[in-house]
């Protein structure tokens, strides 16, 4: 097991239960990470930082266009779905071509996991900021979930900028810290990480080794 | 067919994406019962470092979910207060489950015996037609 690269690219399954030690109830999300394989090592020297390009996911070859499919052919590799760069000091150690699977992770280890979250479309702003709205009685009419006054009259005479107010929500990049590894599957590359991740089920999301909090 | 089945075929992708991960969890030893029937779970109770059983006997009112989630409902009547227990079908908590006797019901859920007492209450015995 090599230590240079800790982190892989897989796909959210869904969430299931599981039972632990002390047979409580575990709430898991199943995430198949991995296989991921190395396309392209980065050195301080040609690209002035040190870091490891690693690809995922199955695609049909004639979808990939030339540039792509060049870079591809470079690395020895058939052509995969999804790249993504690992920041790493040991770049040297990896070997293109490289395969890098769930066993990367144990048992009881922290991660960190990055996704696109849902989209909810145009939210109000209780939804989308947890504002507590007007009241639902007390003279009120037909403003219940509106967010009130959005700032003076003639002093600054303007809105200020960055006010939060209703648009577009979700769909954006999301990363859940400190999430603990229950279980990892080498036989069906999965890992059981407990609670939930970002994004929706069969989404691609990013599984790190934890980068802050206590170990 | 509908054009949503189509659909679905081509995509071929399995109605239960994570029956792979929860096959590891169930459970196969356990007896097949329905609401009516009365039940004994023998529980696995952990105190400090002793662990034993306790039998909790009573009629089930209701299975709900399904799959993995699957709970059950057991309700007796314990020195005149109402008991209830609701139980992960697939807990490793429970050691065993007995039937007792099947019951003759109507219905899933027989959440309509919280209101009765007595004789009321009871639950006819299901007559075996073989």
């Amino acid at each position: 097991m090599s230590t240079a690269v800790n982190g892989l690219l897989g796909t959210k399954l869904g969430m299931t239960q599981i039972w632990d030690e002390n047979n409580r109830v575990v709430p898991v999300t199943v995430v198949k990470a991995g296989p991921c394989v190395v396309t392209q090592v980065r050195t301080p020297e040609q690209d002035g930082y040190s870091a490891v390009q690693m690809g995922y996911g199955q695609i049909d070859p004639r979808k990939v266009n030339k540039p792509m499919a060049g870079h591809f052919a470079k690395a020895g590799v058939t052509p995969r779905r999804h790249l993504v760069e690992v920041r790493t000091d040991e770049a040297t150690e990896v070997t293109l071509g490289q395969e890098f699977d769930v066993t990367l992770f144990e048992p009881g280890a922290k991660v960190d996991v990055t996704g696109t979250t849902k989209g909810k479309g145009y939210a109000g702003v209780m939804k989308r900021h947890g504002f507590s709205g007007l009241r639902a009685s007390h003279g009120v009419q037909r403003k219940h979930r509106s967010p009130g006054s959005i700032g003076g009259c003639a002093t600054p005479g303007r809105v200020f900028k960055g006010l939060r107010m209703a648009g577009r929500m979700g769909g954006e990049r999301q990363t859940t810290m400190n999430l603990t590894v229950e279980r990892v599957d080498a036989e069906n590359g999965v890992l059981l990480i407990r609670g939930a991740i970002p994004g929706s089920d069969g989404s691609v999301v990013f599984v790190r080794n934890a980068r802050k909090g206590a170990q | 067919m509908a054009v949503g089945d189509l659909w679905r075929l081509q995509r071929r992708v399995p109605m239960r994406k994570l029956d792979f991960v929860d096959e590891a969890s169930l459970r196969s030893d356990l007896p097949d019962f329905r609401p009516g029937d009365t039940v004994k779970v023998h529980v696995k109770v952990t105190e400090g470092t002793r662990s034993r059983i306790q039998v909790f006997q009573g009629v089930v009112l209701a299975r709900a979910g399904d799959g993995l989630r699957e709970t059950f409902t057991v309700r007796k009547v314990s020195f005149g207060t109402g008991v209830e227990r609701r139980f992960p079908l697939h807990s490793p908590i429970i050691d065993k489950i007995e039937v007792v006797s099947r019951g003759d019901v109507r219905r899933a859920k027989l959440y309509y015996l919280r209101e009765r007492r007595g004789k009321a209450a009871k639950i006819r015995e299901k007559r075996e037609t073989s």
